[in-house]
């Protein structure tokens, strides 16, 4: 759980929201579902407070294969 | 032409030759072309002609042949190979245009004219004429075809910037970025937005993005990608209409989004992109989404989740009360849920779950006793059919029966074995025969063993 998207967390919220709104579901799986939810809602919750940016610059190496190098910002607020 | 000669305008160097019987001077044709050339030089050093183009023709070389003419003249221009390239738009027949340049003469055919070094259509500036030359070939060729125009995804997680890390632009983005929703992995390639070299570096860099995103594992691959530059005059944003860039932003299977300069200017790259942000803040906020209205969406989709579930148990709940009311069972009330309260809803429904299962427990288990009180009753049926017919059996298998049917039984006496050997008596030896009814006593009078 820890690894997924926000993106695709938030997607997965909607979809149980609609499968639980649908309500062809047996109890088992509505509970299994909600709890699901809560999880993700849970997962969301977090990564809106504590997700740090990425921020990369693409360039090719000598043996011209792409890399990806960590921006340096105090060059970009010069 | 006698009439040239009596021009008000005609050079000094002409009246001289006017008097032809004695002459001071005569030239040879290299000598008074020479001289012409000189005349023409110094005197339309630095000109501009304004006129319409005709005749025009392409050498394989690059240099450029056609006339500029007007309701009564025609003046022959040249455009050499090596100046063809500054001319940004495309020269037809029929264009009206202003051409600056000099005068000289080509001395091996004795014509002058127009050596041009500069071009400019009528009307307006070269640059927007090439613009719009640019932008009726790519339109005739459907670049900016809105069928071809790719979705913008939704919250993408990876995001490719090409422009400059020396302008404004990624100033901008970055501190849209600050601001917003911080979930998401920006890349960038750095180019030149302006000047020699920027147009192809620009339209490397988009290619580049897209050939580093093939090599990427489906999952982590760039979902959009922001092409553009801050502010800055006409020329300056030049390279984003230029052709190379248009053709890179078509073929880039990225969806691109053009941020070039300010809200006012349009540029090619805005005409082909998927998406035209009127500037790179635009840009990232289109993508990069307000934390606010990520935190509205979450709230309101968690509230409705609680709903959705809460009006779920409270069918589940009816039905299990409809069942113990069936089940003469008054539980109802203990069925009870407080939603406000899920940790409990959540035990009380597990546990009220096996209610559902034990009526269909019993159902099963009636039907089962019933299933096996029609086999049992079939079983005794069966065995009760089989003793009748044992009995039977028995009673024909009775040595009593067989008397009946006249046949004896002979028994030594006094031993009373049954006789079943005549060669085992002797004569005189008693014998008890038993018939059907009754007994005999008979005294053996002679043994015949050979029957």
């Amino acid at each position: 759980m820890a690894e997924i998207k926000f993106e695709e967390a938030l997607k997965k919220l909607e979809k149980i929201v609609e499968d639980l709104e649908g309500g062809d579901l047996s109890l088992d799986e509505a509970l299994k579902k909600y709890q699901e939810g809560i999880e993700l809602s849970k997962v969301c919750a977090q990564r809106l407070e504590n997700t740090k940016k990425k921020i990369d610059v693409l360039v090719k190496n000598k043996k011209g294969e792409f890399e990806l190098r960590p921006l340096d910002e105090a060059k970009i607020e010069e | 032409m006698p009439n040239r000669a009596a021009s008000k305008n005609e050079p000094d160097l002409f009246k001289n030759s006017a008097s032809l019987e004695k002459p001071a001077h005569i030239y040879t044709v290299s000598q008074i072309t020479q001289d012409i050339k000189l005349i023409l030089e110094n005197t339309f050093a630095q000109i501009w002609v304004e006129g319409e183009v005709s005749g025009l023709n392409r050498i394989p070389t690059g240099t450029l042949f056609f006339n500029l003419k007007d309701s009564a003249s025609l003046l022959k221009c040249v455009i050499f190979f090596s100046v063809a390239p500054n001319i940004k738009f495309e020269l037809k027949d029929g264009m009206q245009v202003v051409c600056g340049g000099r005068v000289s003469v080509y001395e091996k055919d004795g014509k002058y004219q127009l050596y041009v070094q500069s071009v400019e259509p009528k009307g307006m500036g070269s640059l927007q004429l090439a613009l719009e030359q640019l932008k009726q070939k790519l339109e005739k060729e459907g670049l900016f075809s809105p069928a071809h125009k790719k979705p913008i995804p939704y919250l993408p997680a990876r995001i490719g910037v090409v422009t400059s890390l020396q302008g404004a632009a990624i100033k901008d983005i970055l501190k849209v970025l600050d601001r917003r929703f911080k979930e998401v992995h920006i890349m960038i390639s750095s180019v030149r937005v302006q000047g020699e070299g920027a147009k192809e570096e620009i339209a490397q860099a988009i290619e580049d993005f897209n050939v580093f995103n093939q090599g990427l594992p489906a999952g982590q691959r760039i979902e959009v990608m922001i092409v553009g530059r801050g502010g800055g005059s006409t020329e300056d944003l030049w390279a984003f209409n230029e052709e190379i860039v248009a053709r890179a932003i078509y073929k880039s299977k990225i969806p691109v989004i053009s941020a070039v300069g300010h809200e006012r200017d349009w540029s090619i790259s805005d005409l082909v992109a998927d998406l035209r942000a009127p500037t790179p803040s635009v840009a990232a906020e289109l993508v990069i989404p307000k934390k606010e209205d990520l935190e509205d969406k979450l709230t309101s989709l968690t509230r409705d989740l609680r709903r959705s579930f809460e009006e779920l148990a409270w069918d589940f709940q009816e039905r299990l009360d409809g069942l113990a009311h069936r089940l003469g069972l008054s539980m109802g009330h203990t069925l009870k849920l407080n939603f406000n309260q899920f940790e409990g809803a959540i035990k009380k429904l597990k546990l009220l779950n096996p209610a559902a299962l034990i009526r269909s427990h019993q159902e099963k288990i009636a039907g089962l006793a019933k299933a096996m009180r029609v086999r049992l009753s079939h079983f005794l049926e069966l065995r009760e059919s089989f003793f009748a017919k044992a009995v039977e059996k028995l009673a024909n298998l009775s040595p009593l029966n067989i008397l009946s049917r006249g046949y004896s039984i002979a028994f030594a006496m006094p031993e009373g074995k049954i006789i079943k050997d005549a060669a085992l008596l002797k004569a005189g030896e008693m014998i008890k025969t038993k018939l059907h009814k009754g007994e005999v006593l008979s005294q053996v009078r002679e043994v015949k063993t050979d029957g």
